[in-house]
């Protein structure tokens, strides 16, 4: 029996990103489905009654909600390639760390920059760099968070590089002199074909960040 | 298997929901740990140096080597101590039992919490609503004895905070927030889970940590006046 593989999504979500590049990396065939935010599908609704929120995988009729925790499922499922959590039981829980530290404070970081006014977004600029800076200590002098090849920490990450034209622009502030280092990881990864073909570019995300800011009166 | 029981060391605070989980878990293993009691307003060096990032309890240390954020050192001590998995195998499973863990600690913990330590009642109301509806999607979630079935798993440790943080702090206020009428299965699941030995020999004495608690919502009282 063929596995059939849903993902039900939204272009511009960095969580939804994740499960598509974890998806790439193994190179799993799935039918790719664009939710509209403002008009949530029935099935959406029903693989995820709790959160109603995407991304949602959905493997031969059983869902799994939260982007970390449908990455690490596509990890356990499909681990014939490209594993992305390590094998060694520490390193697995310094991955799983750093991830969770990632969804606990670079969502939110990101957000007060471009959305923040005044004080308020002095106080998250400062905030973004010492997260970055952080990150930028735990790479060290690897090539990706997961060593020589892309992991856990990487596809967590990654994602939200592509709302960095947003996050100058409206922040202002320079992410390239604050954290070169994190520059560098982060157009290194673009290199990598699993995340270059599953995340939109930097330019076409910026216009829907300007739409939000219009929307909600952020200007 | 020696090996595995040496250095092994457990940063903590009695009273600290998040260390509670992780002791449940050493307990059900039989793991043999030394438990090194951190005074939260002055953090020793060892807490800072082994968890710079956020300065917390618990930090569980193996053979020098930290982790904290306690769901992750569950997940740990399950891959290294085989014995009584708390994990399923099965992959869909382990992805369902991740999600109400994280569940309890997104939508619960930070709710529940709120519900009484505000003197804001709009504020209480609002969080009151969000942990109802919270806890009902997570008596739903209730299929058999345990979360995990016939023995419980991660799910029923990480909702330790449920079944005996909660009916504490509420009753500082004597708001009906988790009871036995409004969450009768749940409830049950309670009293049999903080009942099993395991559960029961690890716990903090009700006692001296309601009078925390007590104590830290009377200032809150003091200091608005």
């Amino acid at each position: 029996m063929a596995d059939e593989v849903i993902l039900l999504d939204y272009w511009a979500s960095p969580f939804g990103m994740r499960v598509r590049i974890a998806l790439a990396e193994k190179g799993i065939k799935h039918e790719y489905k664009e939710e509209d935010l403002r008009n949530k599908s029935p099935l959406l609704l029903q693989m995820n009654p709790v959160h109603k929120k995407i991304p949602v995988l959905i493997h031969n009729g059983k869902s799994i909600c939260e982007s970390l925790i449908a990455v690490q499922y596509i990890d356990e499922v499909w681990n014939e390639k490209s594993p992305l959590l390590p094998s060694d039981p520490y390193q697995r829980s310094q991955a799983r760390f750093w991830a969770d530290y990632v969804d606990k404070k670079i969502y939110e970081v990101g957000k007060n920059l471009w959305t923040k006014k005044g004080e308020e977004q002095e106080a998250a600029k400062k905030e973004f760099v010492e997260a970055h800076k952080l990150l930028e200590q735990e790479l060290g002098d690897k090539t990706y968070f997961g060593g020589d090849k892309i992991g856990f920490v990487d596809v967590a990450l990654i994602p939200f590089y592509t709302w960095f034209k947003g996050y100058e622009t409206f922040g202002n502030i320079n992410v390239e002199k604050e954290c070169p280092k994190f520059i560098a990881w982060a157009k290194r990864c673009m290199q990598v074909e699993s995340i270059s073909k599953s995340v939109p570019d930097q330019d076409k995300v910026y216009g829907f960040m300007v739409e939000i800011r219009k929307k909600f009166g952020l200007e | 298997m020696a090996t595995n029981q040496e250095h092994v060391k457990l940063l903590g605070a009695t009273g600290s929901p998040f260390v509670c989980r992780v002791q449940i878990a050493l307990k059900l293993k039989g793991i043999e740990y030394e438990f090194l009691e951190e005074n939260l307003a002055t953090k020793s060096e060892l807490l800072l140096k082994y968890n710079p990032v956020h300065k917390k309890v618990p930090v569980f240390v193996h053979n020098d080597k930290p982790i904290s954020e306690s769901l992750v050192i569950l997940e740990y001590i399950d891959e290294v101590w085989k014995q009584n998995p708390i994990l399923p195998t099965d992959p869909h499973q382990r992805a369902l039992a991740r999600f109400w863990s994280k569940f309890i600690d997104d939508k619960i913990v930070s709710a529940s919490s709120k519900s009484v330590f505000t003197l804001d009642e709009k504020e209480r109301e609002k969080n009151v609503e969000e942990t109802t509806e919270a806890l009902q999607f997570l008596q739903n979630e209730l299929k058999g004895k345990y979360f995990g079935g016939e023995e419980f798993n991660f799910v029923d440790i990480a909702a330790v905070f449920v079944a005996f943080w909660i009916p504490l702090v509420q009753d500082i206020i004597g708001l009906q927030l988790f009871t036995a009428e409004k969450f009768p299965k749940l409830y049950n699941w309670s009293q049999e889970f903080l009942d099993h030995p395991v559960v029961k020999e690890t716990i903090p004495p009700r006692e001296p940590l309601f009078a925390f608690f007590k104590g830290r919502y009377e200032s809150l009282l003091a200091a608005s006046k």
